[in-house]
């Protein structure tokens, strides 16, 4: 017998997490002597209440759902994917090399080309912790962890010794041609009269972004090999006794999980920088373990929650601008969720059982 | 002997960059050597260093200033007790919201009590752990070879250096040579056992994590009060996980710890002093000096050079059969 009903589980329990949070981040803006609903409204205006807004909203979105999709492909494996950071510097770094080195005649093409060079090169960075996981037992949450210093280092040395054009000073790539500047929601709804999302990154990634989600949601639900990645995640003597290859399985989830991560640069990189900077991710990989948990792992979760962080990240800068709580305000509340959701899950969760019983007692 | 002078240096350099990997990687072995992961090291750490450094900065003393970084560190390890031990959550996950909840704190707290863009004022005089010189340093450092050794690399660190480095043998001994230290490492391979023996596997655990904080929270003291004059925005900079790093290389024992530390600190050291090494054509970048404690992590971790095993029951709560 359940213990409590579906609903409860998919929604009310994120939602309380989520209000737990939002109490003691209130909380802690009372504390540093501002007003917490001056702050809400700072923040609902700045991040919705233009188009100017819901465009850099949307752009941070775009970028938490490839990552939140990241993480969540790696829980349903039962695999906990800290690298997303590290994952999508590499994604940045192919993403570069195809925009930079091969003269494309039209967006359309190179954004396809570039697709598959981050996913390559997320993917390649999951597979050495996918492989050292599955064949030699060394723990995934280390070794990406430790991947996403390499990654740093790798990426410092790349654009430092090797991408750095000749006479500049800053650690980034050129500049990317023309030829490859992604479309943003400026130049596809602007109208002659009507100019709407001037000047916000927002571009053409946010729908590859929602088609991944649709894709991923397939392929968990609706494939075989989506079922034998829940299956190992549920139970891994079970899946063995199935006949499911755990090295494999654990390896694909990665690479998938990888390439997630890494297909995050082509809004990033290619959308919005138009060149590759240090620090190009802005810690993205780890918000897709805040966006993962709160979403239950569930693609339309993800894009729930990812658009509740752009929405958290575009008001914290504004925020920033205009009062005097600085922009970690964002990282506090990031952190909280992913206590309340992820961490003290238990302890949200206990006593909502324990109601629900006494509630089905009551009834019979 | 100017390469001696160099080497003297570098190895000067080596024990204060060592430090606070030291601390922090003895205090990561307790918590998982009973059985709890702590990937939250880094948070504990910056929390400590900003509280001790901005206490240090209001009352002038910097002994004020440790106990609140000690305090604060200590609260870190209290919610990640309870969300390990009390409420079995994931510790991975719990480790990583405390990372974030110290770096988004840190700034936000230091913003709004000292108006600086996140960082306290610098500190001077009793605000500082000043170096402690041994006897006749001053004297002896004209004796060739052993007159540097003494008076340069042993003598004149802040007292938590030396408090670091006696914490390795007071940790071999804890662990190895007594009741407590049995009961630490067995609640961390079975705890059922440890329950039918009737001793507290909660208690145990909560002890492990408390002990885990007081060593951070010296660890984060240390970086803002003696190595640097005081905090700044995210000054940890990995160590934490470096140190998490030193604790695997170490394979979850003190004297290896201290050996990981040392090397790790000497990489670091070499890093900050050459940049780029050229070795007779071969230029190593210095982004590879960076890379190399987490990269030597990987190639143990895979098992290549001796395995490293965790403890049995790191990363599972506890459950008693009823």
């Amino acid at each position: 017998m359940e213990k409590m009903p579906k609903w409860a589980d998919v929604v009310l329990i994120p939602l309380i997490s989520l209000l737990l949070a939002a109490i003691l981040s209130a909380l802690v803006i009372l504390a540093i002597g501002e007003n917490p609903v001056e702050a809400v409204n700072l923040m609902v205006t700045g991040a919705l209440g233009s188009t100017y807004g819901w465009g850099y909203t949307l752009y941070y979105a775009t970028n938490f759902m490839f990552t939140g999709l990241a993480v969540a492909v790696a829980f349903h494996a039962r695999l906990f994917n800290i690298g997303g950071e590290g994952q999508a510097m590499l994604g940045g770094l192919g993403v570069a090399m195809i925009c930079l080195y091969i003269p494309w005649p039209h967006w359309s093409i190179a954004l396809l080309a570039a697709c598959a060079g981050a996913m390559l090169f997320g993917a390649a960075w999951a597979a050495i912790p996918a492989y050292l996981q599955a064949k030699r037992g060394s723990h995934i949450v280390i070794t990406t962890i430790m991947f996403n210093f390499i990654a740093a280092a790798f990426l410092n040395y790349m654009l430092v010794n090797v991408m750095r054009p000749q006479g500049s000073q800053d650690p980034a790539t050129a500049r990317f041609p023309e030829a490859v500047h992604l479309p943003t929601f400026q130049s596809m709804f602007s109208t002659a009269e009507n100019v709407v999302f001037r000047g916000a990154p927002v571009n053409i990634s946010f729908f590859v972004a929602i088609l991944a989600c649709v894709v991923v949601w397939a392929l968990i639900w609706r494939t075989r090999l989506g079922y034998e990645i829940r299956a190992y995640g549920h139970s891994e003597t079970g899946a063995v006794y199935a006949g499911i290859s755990p090295v494999r399985i654990t390896i694909i989830a990665m690479l998938i999980s990888g390439a997630l991560a890494g297909l995050m640069a082509i809004n990033n990189v290619m959308g919005e920088a138009e060149r590759l900077v240090l620090n190009a991710t802005e810690g993205a990989g780890f918000i897709g373990i805040a966006v993962a948990l709160m979403g239950r792992s569930h693609p339309f979760g993800v894009f729930l929650a990812a658009l509740l962080f752009g929405f958290l990240y575009q008001g914290g800068a504004e925020l920033a601008l205009w009062t005097s709580i600085p922009r970690e305000l964002i990282v506090v509340i990031q952190a909280l969720v992913i206590l309340f959701t992820g961490a003290l899950d238990n302890m949200v969760r206990m006593p909502l059982e324990k109601l629900f019983l006494s509630l089905r007692k009551g009834a019979e | 002997m100017e390469f001696f002078v160099t080497l003297i240096q570098v190895l000067d350099s080596t024990i204060r960059l060592a430090t606070p990997l030291l601390l922090a990687c003895l205090a990561g072995l307790y918590s998982e050597r009973a059985g709890i992961f702590d990937i939250g090291l880094e948070g504990k750490m910056l929390m400590a260093a900003f509280f001790s450094a901005a206490v240090a900065a209001v009352t002038g003393s910097v002994w004020l200033g440790l106990l609140a970084g000690i305090a604060s560190s200590l609260v870190l390890s209290g919610l990640h007790g309870l969300a390990s031990i009390t409420f079995r959550g994931n510790q991975l996950i719990s480790g990583v919201a405390i990372n974030f909840l110290a770096a988004g704190m840190t700034v936000l707290v230091a913003q709004s009590w000292f108006q600086q863009g996140g960082r306290t004022p610098s500190l001077f005089g009793g605000g500082r752990f000043t170096p402690i010189n041994f006897p006749f340093a001053e004297s002896l450092s004209g004796v060739p070879i052993i007159g540097p050794i003494y008076s340069e690399l042993l003598s004149g660190h802040s007292i938590l250096v030396y408090v670091a480095f006696l914490m390795v043998p007071a940790t071999w001994w804890i662990l190895y040579r007594t009741r407590f230290g049995l009961r630490l490492r067995a609640v961390g391979e079975n705890p059922a056992a440890v329950d039918t023996a009737g001793v507290s596997v909660v208690g145990l655990r909560y002890a492990a994590v408390a002990i885990c904080g007081v060593l951070c929270g010296i660890a984060g003291a240390y970086l803002a009060t003696a190595l640097q004059a005081g905090f700044v925005k995210d000054m940890t900079a990995g160590r934490g996980f470096i140190a998490l790093a030193a604790l695997i290389f170490a394979k979850w024992r003190p004297w290896h710890a201290m050996g990981a530390c040392l090397l790790f600190g000497l990489l670091q050291a070499i890093a900050l002093r050459f940049q780029n090494i050229d070795l007779g054509g071969v230029v190593i970048p210095v982004q590879v000096m960076d890379a190399l404690p987490y990269i030597l992590t990987v190639v143990i971790l895979a098992g290549f050079v001796g395995k490293a095993i965790p403890p049995r029951a790191g990363g599972e709560p506890y459950v008693k059969e009823r």
